[in-house]
Order: structure tokens, then C-alpha cells, then sequence
């Protein structure tokens, strides 16, 4: 087992992380970067499978590849291909990787978690076929694989236009793209996205290749149903009010055989819940996060988060939001470092952009009415949306609560897939607001882990085995 | 004929190899995970889920929803995170 001290452990190889871990790498610290992944870039900036290596021909190729040859040549050392599935205050970390379990230990530790993609049930969205958008943006630009031949691109937010454009570009078939937005909602952040003219730019195109490809837009629409017995046949579509309530009266069918649905991303927090730091609701950056300063420090000593982990700011802020973190755990240790006022301000701009379009992908809790009492909203445990409406009538107000009563939650997702939901649920139903509602604690194995792995090679004469006492 | 999923203008050039899945041989390119690799198959279906009872496939696709897991060589893995090669056992999940 690998047991070793640095200054800082940075989790998360994202943008924000690795920007974080050069830049306190640079002023002379001792430095561990732990991801999941095969290499640096989070899922923006991830590597693409072609033997080359190259990103070309992808929009943001340039800037992942940069930033994995900067990290190569750091000081900073990598772990990749880690999971880490315990924190404990101090800071103590342990994870899992290929050669076995590990070991590590920090005065500062810094979270660089991400985001994660927030879902919606509907009837039929646990059928083979359905992906996420954030997923399908995976597939696409990453594997380089198709949804499918023909694919409803439905949801919220800036990731809908990405990833039908994808596909497009791939050559494949869109049967359309639903919006739940409309015109005026995307108007409406006109302004803040002016802040990354380059951006907006570059959306405006994606929505004019659309339209020039003759796809079907749908504004403010929504799938209520998706159709098949053992794979994705077709969608069913709707009109939807301001508060995204489904209006069954006037549905649309269309057949397909992929679906890439999603709204928006939420900031990871696993992490900084086991280790008990503030958190706040925010529906402005994607709901609960972090409670952190600008530097990224949060209550707890030592603890810092940084990136869309600290409330989703877009992978463009990223980067400098990492190494101002990255200065500021440098500066905590005594070591000198560049001032941060032109880092923070390109922070400031890029957020505003970022914010806005996290703004617009947080979906309003009428689209829970697309939920039918036998619709699946925890996938892991197999829970419909009847038993979580029992538990929450009967009584489970908060999402701790809702857990206890039906075990929401408690499968290997560890919640991250149902539990943004099932607090819309009670918030739909009960009025609560999400403060009210509360967060699930967090409790380990943060991630699914498999028991002998992490026992280690031994054999059974290794076991101490006590004599039995004599009758 | 179904379009092939596969996009790479390089594809040509990257080794290819057969895993087998349930038995059945399934064509795979260097640097796709084995979900990736049946996706493009048209291999969906990668277990059953508990309660309905239904049908599960890939849905994150970066390691988190755990809808993936199959068993490859007897140990339960995510099909989205584990890179294909030549020969694997894959069997669908419980």
C-alpha cells in the first residue's frame, strides 16, 4: 500500500484541479493530483480515444491538450486512474487504484470535484437508449460514437445546442431538439452572455446550423414519455407552462432510438458533505454547493474547493478559478505568489457567462407532473415516484428523511442520480423550499468499491486465527 | 443496413480486436470502452434493473449511475470506464 505525505491533495483532474495543483506545484510545494480518469482534462477537456493524441478539429481540443502537457511537465505528482472513496479530516485521503489501495495525507486539501448532470424522471427514461446529455456529449466527442441513428435531443440549457450540433457534425439524424425554455427565457441572459462574446458566438452558429439542417425545434417543450418495451422506440412530447408543467392535452409523438436528455449540471459535493463543511443552496450555480471564499477556502481549515465543484461557473472559468486557488493554498503555506487581481477578474467574466447558462438549465419543479406514480426515480433501488409520495405524504419532509423511509439513494449511485429529484418531489408536493428540504449526508464508500480489491492480496494462513477455547 | 455509429475519420487506421458479450463475439477499436463498443454494436441491454424488473443500459457514461455494470472476467465493472481488449468476458450484469 502506498502511503505518502504532501503540502496539498488536489481531487480532481479537471481544468479548475490540475490548474490548481501547477500553480502550487510552481511556488514550491509538494504537490498529489488524484483522478478517476485515464488522464487530465475532467469531461470538457478529455482526452479523445484516436491513437494520436491530438484533440484537433475539437472546439476546445487545444486548450485540454495544453493543459495535460503542462501537467506532464509539473512537479506535481499524478495519480490517475484513482477513485477515492474516503476523506477524513486532517486531511487523510484514501483511494482505489489499479495497482491497489492508497494512502495519502495533507495539510491542505482541495476538492475539484466538477459537476454532474441533473435528471429528470419521466416514464421510460430508464429504458436502454436514453443517455444523459453530458454523456452524450462523452460519446461524442471523446468516443467519437453516435447516439444513435436517429436522436431526440431534449432538456435544458447551453448542452442541448452542443450536443445536437455534434451529431449533426458526425452525420447523424436528429428527429429534434426540445427546449424547455423558450425564446424570451433565452433572451433574457443576453446580457450576461454578451460577457463571452467568443461563446455566444459560437451557440448563435450551432442554433443557425439547426435551422439550415431543417432539424424540429421545440420550445418550451417537454418529453413526457418515452416510448419502447425493451429499447427506445420514440418519445412523446408536450407543451409546457411557466412552471414547466406538461399540458397532456396537446402531446406530439415521434419515433427515434436515442434519446439524450438532461438539465443542467449540479455541483459534485460528496466530498465536502463527509467532511462537514457549510453548505448553501443557490439555484443561480446550480443548487447546493460549498459555501466558499473567492480564493476557494471554505470553514473548514485547510479545506479549499475550487471550479464548477464550488457552484457551476462553466469549464471557461475554470482555469483561472483553479490557480487562484491553487496561489491561495501556496500563500497559506508561507510561499510567495503572483497577485490574483487579473486572474480574478478574467474569473469574474467567465463565471457571469457560465452562471447564466446554469441559470437556464435549472429545471422549475412543474415538470415533476410529467412523473407518473410508476415512473422510476431512484434507478438504483428501483423506487417509483407512488412509494417516494407515500413516504413524503406520510411524513418524510427532508431528503435524510425520505431516505430512511424507502431507502432513496442508498444504491451504488450513492444519490447522485435520484436525490436532486426526490427533493423536487417534496418540494412539488409539500411546498418546501430546498433549505427546508435539506442534503442527504454523505456517508462512505463515496464510490462504489469492490470489497476485495480492497483487502488486498493475503493468504489464509495470514489471518489471525485465535485457538478455540477448550470446552 | 443501420448506419455505422462510429464517426472517427481515422477509424481505419486504430487496431481492432473482438471481447465477446454473453458469448457472442463483438467488434471493438483501440481506445473505446467496452460500453462503447456495444453501443455501436447495438448491444444495449446490459442488465436488468431491481423492482421493475426492466431493461438497463449506459446512461452517464463517466462512472457514476453504476446502470453500466457487467460482469467482465467475473468481477463487476463499469462497462463506460473500462477500456476493451482483445478476448474479455463480458457477461450482463445482475
Amino acid at each position: 500500500m502506498i502511503q505518502e505525505t504532501f503540502d496539498v491533495i488536489v481531487i480532481g483532474g479537471g481544468p479548475a484541479g490540475a490548474s490548481a495543483a501547477m500553480e502550487a506545484a510552481g511556488a514550491g510545494l509538494s504537490v498529489a493530483l488524484l483522478d478517476e480518469g485515464v488522464d487530465a482534462g475532467g469531461q470538457v477537456y478529455r482526452a479523445p480515444v484516436s491513437g494520436t493524441g491530438a484533440s484537433s478539429g475539437q472546439p476546445d481540443g487545444e486548450i485540454g491538450d495544453a493543459l495535460r502537457q503542462n501537467l506532464a511537465s509539473s512537479t506535481v505528482t499524478c495519480l490517475f486512474g484513482h477513485r477515492v472513496w474516503l476523506v477524513e479530516q486532517g486531511f487523510k485521503l484514501h483511494a482505489l487504484g489499479s495497482e491497489g489501495p492508497v494512502s495519502l495525507q495533507a495539510d491542505r486539501l482541495v476538492v475539484a470535484a466538477g459537476a454532474q448532470e441533473r435528471h429528470r424522471p419521466i416514464p421510460g427514461w430508464t429504458l436502454p437508449g436514453v443517455i444523459g446529455l453530458a454523456g452524450a456529449t462523452n460519446l461524442l466527442k471523446s468516443q467519437k460514437i453516435l447516439p444513435g441513428q436517429r436522436t431526440v435531443v431534449a432538456g435544458s440549457g447551453p448542452l442541448l445546442l452542443l450536443v445536437a450540433q455534434s451529431i449533426l457534425k458526425g452525420g447523424g439524424e436528429l428527429a429534434a431538439v426540445i427546449d424547455a425554455n423558450g425564446r424570451t427565457d433565452w433572451l433574457r441572459r443576453l446580457p450576461a452572455m454578451m460577457a463571452r462574446p467568443r461563446l455566444m458566438a459560437r451557440g448563435t452558429k450551432w442554433l443557425a446550423d439547426l435551422v439550415r439542417a431543417g432539424v424540429p425545434l421545440y420550445s418550451r417543450h417537454a418529453l413526457t414519455r418515452i416510448e419502447g418495451s425493451d429499447e427506445v422506440t420514440g418519445v412523446t412530447l408536450a407543451p409546457i407552462d411557466d412552471e414547466w408543467r406538461p399540458d397532456h392535452t396537446a402531446q406530439v409523438s415521434l419515433s427515434c432510438d436515442a434519446v439524450c436528455y438532461g438539465f443542467g449540471l449540479m455541483p459534485a459535493t460528496a466530498i465536502t458533505r463527509l467532511l462537514g463543511a457549510r453548505h448553501a443552496y443557490d439555484a443561480a450555480t446550480g443548487g447546493w454547493s460549498a459555501v466558499t471564499a473567492p480564493d476557494g477556502a471554505t470553514d473548514i481549515p485547510g479545506l479549499y474547493v475550487t471550479g464548477d465543484g464550488a457552484g457551476i461557473s462553466g469549464a471557461d472559468a475554470a482555469i483561472s478559478l483553479g490557480r487562484i486557488t491553487g496561489r491561495a493554498v501556496a500563500v497559506s503555506l508561507g510561499r510567495s505568489t503572483p497577485a490574483t487581481g487579473a486572474l480574478m477578474k478574467e474569473a469574474g467574466r467567465a463565471a457571469r457567462f457560465g452562471q447564466s447558462m446554469t441559470g437556464l438549465a435549472m429545471p422549475r419543479d412543474g415538470i415533476m407532473e410529467a412523473a407518473t406514480p410508476d415512473t422510476i426515480v431512484c434507478r438504483c433501488e428501483g423506487l417509483t415516484r407512488r412509494v417516494l409520495d407515500e413516504a413524503i405524504d406520510a411524513g418524510s419532509r427532508t431528503l435524510n428523511g425520505l431516505k430512511s423511509a424507502t431507502r432513496c439513494g442508498m444504491g451504488p449511485c450513492g444519490g447522485r442520480v435520484c436525490e436532486d429529484s426526490a427533493a423536487a418531489l417534496i418540494a412539488h408536493r409539500t411546498g418546501l423550499t430546498r433549505q427546508d428540504i435539506g442534503q442527504a449526508t454523505a456517508r462512505p464508500p463515496l464510490r462504489p468499491m469492490p470489497l476485495g480489491q480492497l483487502a488486498g492480496e493475503f493468504n489464509y494462513s495470514d489471518l489471525p486465527m485465535p485457538e478455540p477455547a477448550p470446552q | 443496413m443501420p448506419k455505422d455509429l462510429r464517426t472517427d475519420p481515422e477509424l481505419a487506421s486504430r487496431p481492432s480486436f473482438h471481447f465477446t458479450f454473453e458469448g457472442h463475439p463483438v467488434l471493438a477499436y483501440a481506445g473505446e470502452t467496452v460500453a462503447t463498443a456495444l453501443w455501436a454494436a447495438g448491444l444495449r441491454i446490459l442488465r436488468h434493473g431491481p423492482g421493475d424488473g426492466g431493461p438497463r443500459g449506459l446512461f452517464c457514461t463517466m462512472g457514476l449511475c453504476q446502470e453500466c455494470v457487467v460482469s467482465i472476467d467475473g468481477q463487476a465493472t463499469e462497462a463506460c470506464r473500462f477500456p476493451a481488449t482483445e478476448g474479455l468476458d463480458v457477461r450482463a450484469g445482475r
